[in-house]
């Protein structure tokens, strides 16, 4: 049933959003994400994060979105290991998910 | 935008409190069908002041705006307000969550039903024990049964991933594989977490409290297991007795600082294991509402202050357990700037063999005013009374 979008295969060429069920809390460090669905929490360690991953759904790819909140190339790692991270947790989802892939 | 500034450690920005709490547990009443030996609420009977409907909904608009996802309900026995599932709908309804414990009186058929086709409800059954003879020795006779019956209703109604929660105690701590069969019979997350001296627990924790020996056993247990294993961060005062991280979670008491305790008749408190006057934030209903109370009471923005290691400022340990649970050591007499009564470093030991007044409780609904020893047959020498179930702050990790 979710042969493609098996937690942990996170590919940055393709696009990605927020799940659904995800609410996103600011907060002066980050943000705090709670996932109704899976009942789990996770915290966004700093801003840029926070801006990457409500922007995500923007952009085709990640690598776009990566540029558009201004993340070098040289800085990315640390970003697309938080968002590998999120998408093992289901906290993203590809943008072409529907809701039966869950 | 990339430089990524020195970004303060998260938990040292946890302790200096965040606008609104990550878990918040509230207790609807003091109302039980059991009574339970070590109940940190010292429930049985409900209060005549218990908030209203109308109040309770208040307070959740409020949690929506404050974005509290969601809240740990817990009591007494939550589920015997005749208004419990009304205000369990207008929560998720308010985009607040709910997770709540129970030691399964009401879990029928038809309940499990009902909660399996809510994607916003999560449910946390009560259990000391895995076996009758040990739970029950606790929780009251025929709570096992009712416990397993509740499980057995979910787990039909295809309800997925209920919670049994635990407290780890003397007589139960060599039954963690035996809880952990007992959840993955039933598709549910084991959840274990710290016996505290609060409430009722104050009357029995010298007998209950796990052993030195069984702390490590417990350090080893958690170590080898925590990946799968929920704990409501209730155990940092163990992690001095190995490297940095190694148990999951936070490890750092939110009291007042990222969680907080509504009580049945709106009184909030630091945490769920500190129900009395010294931590009282103030009132809901007294004080203009949850979030002036939770932002502005005084004990609240003095917890928030970076606090004295006190008698522990020599200890090479200090920064991993940072003194240990505050309800702990009040509880036990033991002065607040010390040891925790189970320090890992056997700092605990002397100071409880010291004189010591251990404070008397301020809020109780037992229903004999005490404890008593139940009527039926006596399983062990213990009495019989029956808790909020465990709470703590929460069981993730952070990405």
């Amino acid at each position: 049933m979710d042969d493609l979008d098996r937690p942990g295969r996170f590919d940055p060429g393709r696009g990605w959003r927020l799940h659904p069920q995800v609410a996103v809390r600011p907060e002066p460090f980050g943000a705090l994400l709670y996932h109704f669905g899976t009942r789990k929490l996770s915290f966004l360690k700093n801003r840029t994060v926070l801006e990457l991953v409500q922007s995500l759904g923007e952009y085709d790819d990640v690598l776009s979105a990566c540029r558009a909140a201004g993340i070098d190339e040289s800085a990315q790692q640390p970003y697309l290991h938080a968002l590998s991270v999120l998408v093992s947790s289901k906290m993203l989802v590809p943008q072409d998910h529907t809701r039966e892939d869950t | 935008m990339t430089s990524v500034a020195p970004v303060p450690r998260l938990v040292d920005q946890f302790e200096r409190g965040l606008d609104a709490p990550i878990c918040l547990t509230w207790e609807l009443t003091y109302a039980c069908n059991l009574s339970c030996v070590h109940c940190l609420s010292s429930s049985g009977k409900r209060d005549p002041r218990e908030l209203s409907t109308q109040q309770c909904k208040d307070i959740i608009d409020e949690l929506e705006r404050m974005q509290v996802f969601y809240v740990n309900i817990g009591g007494g026995e939550p589920t015997v307000r005749s208004d419990f599932w009304e205000l369990v709908d207008y929560a998720t309804e308010h985009h607040v969550g709910v997770k709540f414990s129970t030691n399964g009186v009401r879990i029928t058929p038809e309940v499990a039903a009902k909660l399996a086709a809510s994607d916003y409800v999560d449910v946390q059954i009560s259990l000391d024990g895995a076996t009758a003879e040990v739970n029950d020795a606790v929780r009251g006779p025929g709570s096992f049964a009712m416990a397993v019956r509740a499980l057995e209703n979910l787990a039909a109604a295809g309800f997925s991933d209920a919670k049994i929660s635990v407290v780890v105690t003397r007589h139960n701590v060599d039954q963690l594989d035996d809880f952990k069969a007992l959840a993955d019979r039933y598709g549910a997350t084991l959840r274990i977490t710290r016996l505290r001296p609060s409430g009722r627990g104050a009357d029995v924790w010298d007998e209950l409290h796990p052993t030195a020996a069984q702390q490590v056993q417990l350090y080893d247990w958690l170590v080898a297991h925590g990946e799968r294993v929920l704990t409501g961060d209730s155990f940092f005062h163990l992690s001095g007795l190995g490297e940095p991280g190694a148990l999951a979670g936070l490890n750092l008491c939110g009291a007042g600082r990222v969680v907080c305790l509504i009580d049945p008749v709106g009184d909030v408190y630091a945490c769920p294991f500190a129900i009395h006057d010294r931590f009282l934030a103030g009132n809901v209903v007294a004080d203009g509402g949850f979030d002036t109370v939770w932002k502005y009471s005084e004990l609240f923005r003095e917890l928030r202050e970076p606090q004295s290691a006190g008698a522990c400022s020599g200890c090479a340990h200090y920064d991993a357990c940072r003194g240990g649970c505050m309800a702990a050591k009040f509880f036990t007499g033991l002065p607040m700037d010390g040891p925790d009564p189970e320090c890992v470093q056997g700092y605990g030991e002397p100071a409880l063999a010291l004189d010591r007044e251990v404070p008397s409780a301020r809020v109780d609904h037992s229903r004999t005013g005490k404890r008593k020893t139940p009527a039926g047959p006596v399983p062990l020498t213990l009495l019989t009374t029956p808790p909020a179930p465990p709470k703590a702050f929460c069981n993730e990790s952070p990405v």
